[in-house]
């Protein structure tokens, strides 16, 4: 192949370039700040085109218009989500947090941070697929507990939790919940109508859409405060400029995904999963098989390193992520393979696959077959493995 | 040609290590590393009584590009050096011998040698060149954690002074260090210590503390 294949969408995905098309009006013609109805006419302009894309996102969640908040990025749509809501909410008394174990970096690390600063965290354990333990959830929340943060589906290994009857148990505790959608936002039906989440943490770098911007739900009367200083901007929660031309073009990625094309990215990690179990001995597949975001395939290749396999694959202009901890930036293997009780090594061995809009059939057969090879290649140096079955 | 981090001689030790396998009935064997921390080198030696060197030398290696390659490079640097000779190989020396490595790999290449110099101990020990059990002192524990690195420098944490405080006490080590516990690195700084000290004969348990 003489093009590169990426096959990492859930750390970000290509621009479509119909996209930035759409963004473009933004910086040179209509680039002005959005002002209120009472300045000039290029303001007003700007102004409609950011409520306009609010309007579209917020559809997509069956949300009010007004529920949509801007901001920079998923990272700091969950921080402002966690700490604005404790901040609001401080004359309480209620000093307990609940997140799973399994959390992304943005919600884990703010609930580390408020755990520094006093607060009790408690980090719900996940079974073997992922699912959060939903009897643990419903014993560990007290009187003092002011927040649930569990996410929508997992970053590494897609599993789809159940936030509807977690949104539920909240509710009925009158407990403030939030969900993690950066990685099933438009993937997986989100309805707030039917689901009683208060805040939702989505993303725009995951769909095709640009990046600096992003998004979080806040449902109408949920006590959150801003977390930055400034000015009066995103109805008082985000201060700073607002990205029109990001939010242009996130609005617009939503638009352009169909359900026909969530199915056609099934086929693929489904069809890559079942070539793997079946051509490829002692690999174990990561989660859960029925509930997953349909983009995602995570694979451990027992007796392997994962780093290995990514540097190799690479040499084949194949670009894929590792939970091992040589590829990560601490040097700390997968929290969320060992989260699910997978160990170390099935950490270190994991492969995570993630497709999207431009990859094809085609590139799956290309990477089976190099990864066949270069697996075989691996396990012949490895002192864990003993020649197989 | 390649964006990654790695020197072209790492990419090409990577893609085709040499000396790999194992040794039947080796004179002198040696696993160093664990899966928990992804990293893991086994060597192998078979030594020639009389000239006392290195007759053959085979590795295994689970792990990242940098441990196969450093444990590739090693086979290739003690091949026909004698004992002593191989003894005074260090990681310096096999990470320049591949263009050098980037600091968060040192680990792999430390690994590596103390592979080769374990599989030389073991081959002294079972040859009656049994040393004494001697007692764990301050002394002791620094060279230990001079293998351990310090991924923000490539260099070990001894140089680096980032330990502050080394107590050793009815059996247990006690350690601090410079760093605030949230740091980056902390927990597999942890974690390293742990691995290279637990293992005295006379210590129960090995704490590492940070500096908040």
């Amino acid at each position: 192949m003489e093009k590169r294949i990426y096959l990492d969408n859930s750390a970000t995905t290509r621009l479509d370039e119909r996209v930035l098309e759409k963004m473009k009006e933004f910086y040179f013609e209509k680039y002005a700040v959005a002002t209120s109805e009472f300045a000039y006419t290029d303001g007003i302009e700007a102004k409609e085109a950011l409520e306009n894309s609010r309007q579209i996102i917020a559809k997509k969640l069956n949300a009010k218009d007004d529920e949509i908040i801007f901001t920079s990025s998923d990272t700091e749509s969950s921080n402002l989500a966690i700490k604005g809501v404790v901040k609001a909410n401080k004359d309480k008394n209620k000093n307990h947090i609940i997140v799973s174990k399994i959390e992304d970096f943005p919600v884990l690390n703010s609930a580390k941070e408020l755990e520094r600063q006093g607060y009790k965290v408690t980090y719900l354990p996940v079974d073997g697929e992922g699912f959060v333990d939903i009897e643990e959830l419903k014993k560990q929340i007290n009187l003092n507990t002011l927040l649930v943060s569990v996410q929508h589906s997992n970053q590494e290994i897609g599993t789809i939790q159940d936030i509807e009857q977690i949104a539920k148990i909240c509710k009925e505790k009158g407990v403030i919940f939030h969900t993690d959608a950066t990685h099933s936002f438009m993937r997986v039906t989100l309805d707030v109508n039917k689901i009683p989440v208060d805040l939702i943490t989505i993303a725009s770098h995951t769909i095709h859409g640009p990046r600096g911007i992003a998004g979080l739900f806040v449902r109408k009367g949920t006590k959150i405060e801003k977390i930055m200083d400034g000015g009066f901007q995103e109805f008082n929660l985000r201060p700073g400029i607002e990205n029109i031309p990001g939010a242009v073009g996130f609005a617009y990625a939503t638009e352009l995904i169909t359900e026909q094309e969530n199915l056609k990215i099934k086929n693929l990690s489904d069809k890559l999963i079942q070539k793997i179990e079946n051509e490829i001995e002692e690999v174990v597949l990561n989660g859960s098989r029925e509930k997953r975001i349909p983009q995602n395939a995570n694979i451990s290749f027992h007796y392997v390193e994962g780093e290995a396999i990514t540097l190799h694959l690479d040499m084949h202009k194949i670009a894929v992520n590792t939970g091992s901890a040589c590829f990560s930036k601490s040097l700390e293997g997968s929290h969320v393979i060992m989260g699910i009780g997978g160990g170390h090594e099935r950490a270190h061995g994991s492969i995570r696959f993630t497709f999207g809009r431009f990859n094809t059939e085609d590139e799956i057969d290309f990477v089976l077959d190099k990864l066949k090879y270069i697996i075989k290649e691996l396990r012949k140096l490895s002192p864990l493995y003993k020649g197989g079955k | 040609m390649s964006k990654l981090p790695y020197s072209e001689k790492v990419l090409e030790h990577f893609r085709n290590p040499r000396n790999v396998g194992k040794i039947e009935n080796p004179d002198g064997k040696a696993e160093e590393g664990s899966p928990a921390c992804g990293d893991m080198v086994a060597v192998y030696i078979k030594v020639n009584k009389e000239k006392n060197t290195i007759e053959d030398i085979k590795f295994e290696s689970y792990g990242c590009a940098s441990n196969i390659a450093t444990g590739s490079i090693i086979t290739e640097l003690a091949k026909g050096k004698t004992l002593e000779e191989a003894k005074k190989i260090n990681w310096k020396m096999a990470a320049d011998e591949l263009g050098g490595l980037p600091p968060v790999k040192t680990h792999c290449a430390v690994l590596a040698v103390d592979g080769l110099h374990a599989a030389i101990e073991n081959y002294e020990e079972k040859n009656g060149l049994i040393k004494n059990k001697e007692k764990t002192t301050q002394d002791t524990v620094i060279k230990k954690l001079k293998h351990v690195m310090n991924p923000m420098a490539g260099l070990d944490i001894v140089r680096t002074n980032i330990i502050k405080e080394i107590k050793i006490e009815e059996g247990i080590i006690t350690i601090i260090i410079n760093l605030p516990s949230n740091h980056q690195f902390a927990n597999t700084i942890k974690e390293d210590i742990v691995e290279k000290l637990q293992n005295l004969w006379d210590i129960k348990e090995v704490k590492v503390l940070f500096s908040d």
